[in-house]
C-alpha cells in the first residue's frame, strides 16, 4: 500500500484497480518504464539520425564490383580513403564549395552583423520596414530566387562571368538574413548598462566595443557564421541556377546520380560528418575549460 | 569648506524624458571628500541624477562641474567620476579579477595585479579572483561591483544603492568599511539610498529629494530636527503634524493656536509665520504624563488626551494618544524604568520643550511622505 500512495501519477494509472492485492513488483515495472520513457524515446531518435550515418560511413569502405558504388556491403577496403581525388572533378568541386562557402560566410557575417547592430542599436527612418524585408530572403522559394537571380545576372549581361563571383552573391543573399536574425537575438538580450559601465571604467568607444561588446556577441556572431556555413555549402537549388559551368559538391553529387555514384562520395560524406563532430566536441570542450 | 577646490557641482540641471520631468532645475554642491547622500522615493530622479553626472545621460539643462571645469559634455570615460551600478552591471564573460581590473587596465596602469588583489582583498573576495560573476551571491557580487569602482580611485564616486542587497550585518559592515575609505582617500561620495537610517549614520550631508526637486539639504540632525516640509518630517523619521494658527510671532519665539490650547515655537524653526501651519514634534519629544500630574514650566502642553493603544518594543513602549479634536498623536517612550507604563484609556497630557517642535506651511500634504507599508519592502 505504501508504494502505491508515492508512486507518481504515470506509475499509478498503469496498475490500476489491482494495486491492492498486487505483487509489489508489477507497479514497479510500470514506473520503471514510466521514468525512462523520455530516455527510450531520445534512443529511438538518435538512432533514426545516426543510421543514415552509419551507413554512410560503412559504405566508404565498400569495394564494389564495377566503377561506381552499389547500395550493397560487396567487400572491405581502405582503398576508397586513399584515393578520394581520383574521380574525375570531385576535388575540384569540394575546393569550389569551399571557397564559396568560406567568401559567403565572411561577407554575410560581417554585413549581417552591422545590420544587425544598427537594427537593434539605432533608431532610423525606415527601421520597421527594414526589420521587416530582412526575412523576405528566407521566406522566398529557393527556386523562386534561383531563376529571379539567373535572369537578372542574365540581364546585367552577367552570363559571361557565371561561376563563382555570381554563386557568392547569391549565397549572401540568402545567408544574410539568417546572420541577422541570429546576431540581433542575441544583441537584443544584451544589457546595454555593460557598455555604460565599460565606458564609466575609461574604456572608449572602440575599447568598449573591443572589450565588452563584441565578446559578449561574440556567440551569436559564430553561430551565425556556422548556420551560414552550412546553408551555403550543402546549397543546391540557388547553386544550381547561378553556377553556369561551375560545379560545387552538391552540384557534383547530383550530376554523378546519373552517371552513378563514385565509392569517394561517401568518403566525403564520412569526413564532413567527422570534421563537423570534431568542431562540436572541441567547441564543447573549450566551453568546459573555462571556469 | 573644500581644501583641493574639486567640488562637485551641479547648477540648473533640469533632465526630461519627453514631458516627464525626472530632474527639476537641479542645484547642489557637494565639498571634495564629503560624504554626501541622496534619499528619496522610488522614481524620484536619484539614479537619474546620477547618470547625468557620470556623463551616461545629457542633462536637458544645466551644467555640471568639478572645481571649475565644467564636465557637462564630457565623454564619460574622460570623467574623473565612477559609479557602482544599481544593477552592479558587472562584466559577465570577465573573471572577477579582470571585473576588478577593466579601468586601471584601460588607463594603461602598470600595477593593475597588485592594486586589484589588494581591492579584493579589502572587500573580502580574494577566494573569488578566478570565478565569473554568475557564480557569486547577490551581496558578493555588489562587492565586487563596489571594488571594480574603488579600485580607480575617482575624484567622485557615484554610489547608486550600493548596500541594497546585503543582509543587516554585512550591511552595517560595509557601511563603516566605506566610511573608513572614503575618510582614507579623499574622494567624494555621493551616495544613493532608500535607507534613511544609512543615510543618517553616513552622510555628512543629506539632501532630500522628491518627484525631482531637492527638498531639504543639511546635515542629517538638521534635517531631523528642524524639517522644512512635511514631505521630509515624514520621510526623515516620524512626524506629528497637528494643525494651528498662528497667534503672534517675535524674532524668538512663535505662539499658535492649537485646538483652544496655546503653544510656543522657536522662531528658527518656524517655516511660516501668519495663517494656518502645522506645528510638527517628533513622537520621542512628547511626554505623557497623568492628567494634571506636575507643572511644566515653559513647556508646551496639550491636555485631554486619552491613550488608545499601547505597544510595547523592548527598548520603547510607543502609544497612540487620541485628542479631542479626533486626531492620534505618536508617543515614543524609552523604557527607563523609571516610570510606569501607561494603559489603554488613561487620560493623559502630552508635554515638549518649545525648542524640540517646528512650524510649517499647512498648505503642504501633511501626508507628503509618510512611509505606506508597501514602501517597507
Ligand atoms: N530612459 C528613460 N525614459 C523615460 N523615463 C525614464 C527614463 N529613465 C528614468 N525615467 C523616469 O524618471 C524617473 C526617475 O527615475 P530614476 O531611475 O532616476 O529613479 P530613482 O530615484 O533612481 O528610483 P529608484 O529608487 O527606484 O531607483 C522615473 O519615474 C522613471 O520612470
Ligand atoms: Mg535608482
Amino acid at each position: 500500500m505504501a508504494t502505491t500512495l508515492t508512486r507518481g501519477a504515470s506509475g499509478a494509472a498503469t496498475s490500476g484497480g489491482t494495486a491492492r492485492q498486487a505483487p509489489p513488483r508489477k507497479p514497479r515495472l510500470g514506473r520503471w518504464m514510466a521514468d525512462r520513457a523520455v530516455l527510450f524515446i531520445g534512443i529511438l531518435v538518435l538512432v533514426y539520425t545516426f543510421v543514415p550515418i552509419g551507413y554512410i560511413i560503412a559504405l566508404s569502405f565498400n569495394q564494389p564490383s564495377g566503377r561506381s558504388a552499389t547500395a550493397a556491403f560487396e567487400a572491405f577496403t581502405w582503398g576508397n580513403w586513399s584515393t578520394i581525388c581520383d574521380p574525375d572533378g570531385l576535388c575540384e568541386s569540394i575546393r569550389l564549395s569551399f571557397a564559396v562557402s568560406i567568401t559567403a560566410t565572411i561577407l554575410a557575417t560581417v554585413l549581417g552583423t552591422l545590420m544587425a547592430f544598427a537594427l537593434v542599436r539605432h533608431s532610423f527612418r525606415g527601421r520597421a520596414a527594414s526589420n521587416l524585408v530582412i526575412f523576405l530572403p528566407m521566406a522566398t522559394p529557393e527556386v523562386v530566387m534561383g531563376a529571379s537571380l539567373l535572369a537578372m545576372f542574365v540581364s546585367l549581361g552577367f552570363d559571361s562571368v557565371l561561376g563563382f563571383i555570381t554563386i557568392v552573391l547569391a549565397h549572401v543573399l540568402f545567408c544574410l538574413s539568417f546572420v541577422v536574425v541570429t546576431v540581433k537575438a542575441r544583441l537584443v538580450g544584451m544589457d546595454s548598462r555593460l557598455e555604460q559601465a565599460a565606458m564609466d571604467l575609461y574604456a572608449n568607444e572602440w575599447q568598449t566595443f573591443r572589450r565588452v561588446t563584441l565578446p559578449l556577441a561574440m556567440p551569436g556572431i559564430v553561430a551565425a557564421a556556422l548556420l551560414a556555413f552550412s546553408l551555403s555549402f550543402d546549397d543546391f537549388i540557388v547553386t544550381n541556377f547561378t553556377a553556369g559551368q561551375s560545379v560545387t559538391f552538391p552540384l557534383y553529387v547530383y550530376g554523378s546520380k546519373l552517371k552513378g555514384f563514385p565509392p569517394q562520395l561517401f568518403v566525403v560524406g564520412s569526413l564532413m560528418f567527422l570534421v563537423s563532430f570534431a568542431i562540436v566536441i572541441g567547441g564543447e570542450l573549450w566551453r568546459r575549460r573555462r571556469p | 569648506m573644500s581644501q583641493g577646490g574639486r567640488d562637485l557641482r551641479l547648477e540648473g540641471v533640469t533632465k526630461r524624458f519627453g514631458d516627464f520631468v525626472a530632474v527639476d532645475d537641479l542645484t547642489l554642491s557637494v565639498p571634495q571628500g564629503s560624504f554626501f547622500a541622496l534619499l528619496g522615493p522610488s522614481g524620484c530622479g536619484k539614479t537619474t541624477t546620477l547618470r547625468i553626472i557620470a556623463g551616461l545621460e545629457d542633462p536637458t539643462q544645466g551644467q555640471v562641474f568639478i572645481g571649475e571645469e565644467d564636465i557637462t559634455g564630457l565623454r564619460p570615460y574622460k570623467r574623473p567620476v565612477n559609479t557602482v551600478f544599481q544593477s552592479y552591471a558587472l562584466f559577465p564573460h570577465l573573471s572577477i579579477a579582470e571585473n576588478v581590473a577593466f579601468g586601471l587596465r584601460r588607463r594603461g596602469i602598470k600595477d593593475f595585479k597588485s592594486r586589484t588583489r589588494d581591492m579584493l582583498g579589502l572587500v573580502q573576495l580574494e577566494p573569488y579572483a578566478d570565478r565569473r560573476p554568475a557564480q557569486l551571491s547577490g551581496g558578493q557580487q555588489q562587492r565586487v561591483a563596489l571594488a571594480r569602482a574603488l579600485v580607480n580611485e575617482p575624484g567622485v564616486l557615484l554610489l547608486d544603492e550600493p548596500l541594497g542587497a546585503l543582509d543587516l550585518k554585512l550591511r552595517r559592515q560595509m557601511q563603516i568599511e566605506l566610511k573608513r575609505i572614503q575618510t582614507e582617500i579623499d574622494v567624494t561620495f555621493v551616495h544613493v539610498t532608500h535607507d534613511q537610517e544609512e543615510a543618517m549614520t553616513m552622510a555628512d550631508t543629506i539632501a532630500v529629494m522628491n518627484n525631482g526637486v531637492i527638498e531639504q539639504m543639511g546635515h542629517p540632525e538638521e534635517l531631523y530636527e528642524n524639517p522644512e516640509t512635511t514631505f521630509v518630517a515624514n520621510f526623515l523619521g516620524q512626524s506629528n503634524l497637528i494643525v494651528t494658527e498662528v497667534l503672534s510671532s517675535s524674532p524668538e519665539r512663535v505662539s499658535v493656536d492649537c485646538h483652544g490650547q496655546q503653544l510656543e515655537i522657536d522662531s528658527a524653526r518656524s517655516h511660516t509665520d501668519s495663517g494656518r501651519g502645522w506645528l510638527g514634534v517628533r513622537p520621542e519629544k512628547i511626554t505623557a504624563t497623568a492628567r494634571g500630574a506636575e507643572g511644566r514650566n515653559g513647556a508646551n502642553l496639550l491636555s485631554g488626551g486619552r491613550v488608545s493603544d499601547v505597544s510595547f518594543v523592548g527598548v520603547s513602549t510607543q502609544y497612540l494618544v487620541a485628542m479631542p479634536w479626533g486626531q492620534e498623536l505618536m508617543v515614543f517612550e524609552q523604557n527607563t524604568g523609571q516610570r510606569a507604563q501607561l494603559r489603554n484609556g488613561d487620560e493623559v497630557d502630552l508635554a515638549w520643550a518649545p525648542e524640540h517642535a517646528f512650524l510649517l506651511d499647512a498648505r503642504q500634504d501633511a501626508h507628503a511622505g509618510v512611509m505606506t507599508p508597501e514602501d517597507l519592502e
